[in-house]
Formats: structure tokens, C-alpha cells, sequence
């Protein structure tokens, strides 16, 4: 039998390490993709006094890659600090299962991003998010980077179908290259404002689709 | 494919290996006619057609798209230039209709419901004086659904339009006669049922108006120019000639074994398409809370060859256009499963499937943050 994916995705896709969930968490991630409807959530325990992760679980309502990539990913992240998991990417993930097919980039992606999601809400909690940055065109930028575009599996900034966004007085505009009606629209406009809403000081946000 | 296909192909290969002449042409080259007339004969019978109503082709693709065109090519200047295709057709039909659209044809994209039948009364009202052509399928490709063909040419005579069918999974499983039914166009392939890849078969009622979609030699009626895959028309044939009703009981049986044994012993599935109305080789259904490609590649590691309409399982990553069409939501494409039969299955294999489909969705969801109970 041949397969599309590297021995090592296999292996952890059919013997996934640390699924599962874990009863009250310290911290909780759920990320999903609106390219391929995947879905991701990741479960941290920390030591308070050391910052490490002492325990790590995923759950995953996606495929191959994406339960493999979770798997390596979770791996990866135990018994680091939080800062040291922080840095883990999708390229090292992907590095570590021997490589991905390039369309399915976004389903590490998204492994990776549940992570992050889980230390964010960890350091939210326990107020380790020191000091509130104002929200910029760069750091709406910089979010909508981890929002996907579905027609490429890559993000909606790298594939230029953001065709502009401004930021004024809490509202955000974000222009979109594609039809209101088109199949994705309403999905990558769940997605865009999920990965705005967060910021504290944005009241609005208007995701307007030309084309 | 069935060996007593290749088998009557053979000689096609080497003793018969001339190309097809008229009757006036060299021997061997008359041999190979009358193998090929003896072949579109199976085809013809099948449908209760006349002789010269049926053309081979390369497939299903060119069956379609030499209907699609060929029609609306030959009458816009005519009648008009509006074509109505159903929302669901295999990619052969609506991406043939896309095409027209770039060529300044009005395409109208025919909703069905959520088991995938066609909007007859929308179907009523969206004809126009300017339609030339209605394209709606027989068998559903991914849901199996089975439309009332009765019902759809019975308008389209009464308001003369011409009608085409894609038959590519329904052709010989399913009753289909031209006699009865006032259809003008048929597409028919031979790889859907243990005939060779790369033959299909075009019904072209007589009298219909047609372009020719390949400009060459005059073969085929003058309809398909290209010298004729003997061969291949010959195992279509002869794949024809095989199917019995007692197969398709058969094929019927695992179906239903399947979509039962899912239903009852799967927690939290759905059936994609109707119960009664759809093919006899054909179970599609949506195991909820679990991921298609996740399902086809656990199948396949133990043998089993399932198909899923899940945007990971696509090149594009678009989910399934068919799913989407009979108003699925991204959820019920992402965790659908199409397992369709054939001769060489067996109730057993059936069973096994299913078992296998068990254990497979037990332990994806104990994975899948959804659906926790």
C-alpha cells in the first residue's frame, strides 16, 4: 500500500501519543480551520512555580496530518517551560514527521495554533499578559496570518486575499478578495473575527467581501 | 475489470488488430466493423434505442461534454442560449455547463433537496423559450440518489426541450429505455461496471440536432471524428452483456447491509441521499464527530477501499459539491463515507466493511473533541 505521508506521520497518526483530555485544566486551547473544518483542542497542566507543562493532551476532529501533527507537537511541549513551547512551529512540527504534503500545511498549522491558544489562556488566567498593546494595522495583520485561506491551504495574508485593513477608533475594516456568496465567505468571516475579537481595545469588526 | 471482458477484447488486440472500414474496404478491416457494430448493438438493445442512436466515445467526460456542447452549439443560434443542469452533477456536466457560461450561454444551476432529488416545479418555471438543452442525471455519482426521470422528461417534452442524462452509475443496474421515456441524450461509461477505462457510449436520439464537438474523419455517425477504440467498445460490450438481475439483487443486498448495520449499530450516523430511490451499489453515510480522510486511510490499511466527500480528502480542499448541494453543512461532508459494491464483493465483505467502520469511528471519536456524550 502506498500512502501520501511519511512513515513517522503514520506512525502517530495510527498510535497518537497524549490524546485525550484533561479534567480541569490549567489551560485550554480549541483552534479550528475553516478551510477543511478540522478541529483541534489541546489541554495543559503547568507547575506554578517552574512554568513547565507538566501534562499535555489533544483532542482532534480532523485528518491524518492533523492528528498526527498534534501528536508530535504535544510531544514536543512536554516538560518545556512555557516560553520554550511557545517557540515550537508548525515548521519544526512538520520537520519532525518526516514532512507534509504542502496542502496539508494548514492542518499543522492548526495543531500548532492549539497549543499557543492553550499557553494564551494560561497566561491570561493567571495574569501573565503584563501589558495591554494597542491594537495596530500590524497587529490585525499579524493575527489574520493565522487565519487560513481555504482555496491554498496557506494563510489569507501570504495569499494576498486580504486587500486591505484599517483599524480606527476600535473598529476594524478588513477587505476581503472574494464574492459574498462564494462558499467560503461566511466561514472565513467567522474565522477573521474569532481571531479579532480577543483584543481588548477592538469594539467592531467589519469584514467587508468585494469581487 | 472482468476477465471475460479482456477476454472477448483480445483478438481486438492482435488477429482483429485493423482499423474499422466500411463494407467495401479490405477484410480485416470489415471484421473489426462488425466487432464494433455488434458491441454499439449491446448498448442499443440495452436501451431499447434504434440503430445509429448510440456513438462511443473516450468516457463519461467526452459523452457529456460532446451532449453539452454539442446541443448548445447547434441551436443558440436558433432557440436561444439558456441550459439548465442540476446542482449535483458529476463535475463532466457542470463543468461542461461552466464552460458554456464563459461562452455566453445562461446557465441555470437547478437546486435539489436534501435527499438529492431535483426541484421538478423549479425545474418547470426555469425553462424559457431560450432553453436549448436541460442536463439532469440519473444516478447521484457520491449520494447515490436516483432522480424521477419520468417526471423531468415528461416536462421537457411538453415544453420541448431537449434532455440529457448523465447514466454513468446507473447504466445497466437501473432500468432506462428510450422507448418509454422521451429522453434525448444518454451518457454511459464503461469503467463503472467491469468494463474497460476509456470507452463510454453517447445516446443521441435520432433527428436531434448535434454539433460535432471534434473536428477529423467522419466516424461514428460523423458525430465523433478519430479512429475507434475497438477494443475498448468491444469490452463495453461484452460488460453490458454480463450484468444480470441476479447480480444486481446482490449488489442490492450488500448495500442495504451497510446502510442498516451502520444505522443500528453505529451511534450518531446519517444517510446521505434516500433510503429506496438510489443505486443499488451505493451507501453513503456521515459518521458524525469523526473526519473523512482520517476514515479512508484507517479503511484502507485494512483493505477496505471507501471514498469520503471531506475537503481534506480533496486536492482542492473544497468539500463534497454534492453534500454542500442537498443543503450538508461542512459537518455532515467532513465525516461522510461513500462505500459503493461490485461483482467480486461478497455479503461478507459487507459485514467485514462494517466491523471495520465500527471499530475505526469508535476510536476516531475517542479523539475528536466533539460529540462527548
Amino acid at each position: 500500500m502506498k500512502f501520501p505521508y511519511s512513515e513517522k506521520v503514520l506512525e502517530h497518526f495510527r498510535n497518537p501519543h497524549n490524546v485525550g483530555n484533561i479534567e480541569n485544566p490549567d489551560g485550554k486551547g480549541l483552534e479550528g480551520s475553516p478551510a477543511c473544518g478540522d478541529m483541534v483542542a489541546v489541554y495543559i497542566k503547568v507547575n506554578p512555580e517552574t512554568k513547565v507543562i507538566e501534562d499535555i493532551k489533544f483532542e482532534s476532529y480532523g485528518c491524518a496530518s492533523n492528528i498526527a501533527t498534534a501528536s508530535v507537537i504535544t510531544d514536543l511541549a512536554r516538560e518545556k517551560t512555557l516560553d520554550e513551547a511557545k517557540k515550537i512551529t508548525w515548521k519544526l512540527a512538520s520537520e519532525e514527521l518526516g514532512g507534509l504534503p504542502p496542502i496539508k500545511a494548514h492542518c499543522s498549522v492548526l495543531a500548532v495554533e492549539g497549543l499557543r491558544a492553550a499557553i494564551r489562556d494560561y497566561e491570561e488566567k493567571h495574569g501573565l499578559v503584563i501589558e495591554k498593546e494597542t491594537t495596530t494595522e500590524e497587529v490585525v495583520r499579524s493575527r489574520l496570518k493565522h487565519v487560513m485561506n481555504p482555496l491554498t491551504g496557506l494563510d489569507i495574508i501570504r495569499t494576498n486575499l486580504i486587500l486591505k485593513t484599517s483599524i480606527e477608533d476600535g473598529v476594524v475594516r478588513v477587505v476581503v478578495d472574494l464574492p459574498a456568496d462564494h462558499q467560503f465567505a461566511s466561514a472565513i468571516k467567522e474565522d477573521i473575527s474569532e481571531k479579532l475579537r480577543s483584543l481588548w481595545d477592538v469594539k467592531r469588526i467589519n469584514v467587508v467581501f468585494i469581487a | 475489470m472482468d476477465e471475460r471482458v479482456l477476454e472477448a477484447m483480445t483478438p481486438y488486440f492482435f488477429d482483429r488488430y485493423a482499423v474499422a472500414t466500411s463494407e467495401f474496404g479490405y477484410s480485416m478491416g470489415t471484421e473489426s466493423k462488425e466487432g464494433l457494430e455488434r458491441a454499439r448493438e449491446s448498448i442499443i438493445s440495452k436501451l431499447e434505442a434504434s440503430s445509429g442512436e448510440v456513438i462511443f466515445t473516450s468516457g463519461d467526460t467526452e459523452s457529456s461534454n460532446t451532449a453539452l456542447k454539442g446541443v448548445s452549439w447547434a441551436l443558440k443560434d436558433k432557440k436561444g442560449k439558456h441550459i439548465i443542469v442540476s446542482k449535483i452533477e458529476d463535475f463532466s456536466v457542470l463543468n461542461t455547463a461552466k464552460a458554456l457560461q464563459k461562452q455566453g450561454f445562461d446557465v441555470t444551476f437547478l437546486d435539489v433537496d436534501a435527499e438529492g432529488f431535483a426541484d421538478i416545479d423549479g425545474l418547470r418555471k426555469a425553462i424559457t423559450k431560450e432553453t436549448v438543452l436541460v442536463s439532469i442525471q440519473h444516478g447521484n455519482q457520491e449520494i447515490g440518489t436516483v432522480q424521477d426521470l419520468k417526471a423531468i422528461s415528461e416536462i421537457c417534452e411538453e415544453k420541448d426541450v431537449l434532455l440529457h442524462t448523465d447514466a454513468t452509475h446507473s447504466f445497466t443496474r437501473l432500468p432506462l429505455s428510450v422507448k418509454e421515456l422521451p429522453i434525448d441524450l444518454i451518457t454511459m461509461s464503461a469503467h463503472t461496471i467491469h468494463g474497460p477505462k476509456g470507452i463510454g457510449a453517447l445516446f443521441i436520439r435520432k433527428d436531434t440536432q448535434i454539433n460535432k464537438f471534434m473536428d477529423g474523419g467522419f466516424q461514428e455517425f460523423n458525430l465523433r471524428a478519430g479512429v475507434e477504440n475497438i477494443p475498448g467498445a468491444i469490452g463495453f460490450g461484452k460488460a453490458v452483456e454480463l450484468v444480470t438481475e441476479e447480480e444486481i439483487r446482490h449488489l442490492k443486498a450488500m448495500r442495504d447491509r451497510v446502510i442498516d448495520k451502520s444505522l443500528s449499530e453505529i451511534p450518531d450516523v446519517t444517510l446521505n441521499g434516500n433510503r429506496e430511490k438510489r443505486l443499488p451499489h451505493n451507501a453513503n453515510l456521515t459518521f458524525h464527530y469523526v473526519e473523512g480522510e482520517s476514515i479512508t486511510l484507517l479503511m484502507d490499511m485494512k483493505g477496505f477501499a471507501v471514498s469520503t466527500g471531506s475537503a481534506c480528502f480533496s486536492r482542492s480542499l473544497e468539500s463534497s459539491h454534492v453534500i454542500r448541494g442537498i443543503g450538508g453543512d461542512h459537518e455532515r461532508a467532513h465525516g461522510s463515507v461513500r462505500f459503493t459494491f461490485g461483482r467480486y464483493n461478497h455479503m461478507v465483505d459487507a459485514d467485514a466493511a462494517i466491523e471495520a467502520m465500527s471499530e475505526i469511528v469508535a476510536r476516531l471519536r475517542e479523539i475528536s473533541p466533539l460529540g462527548r456524550k
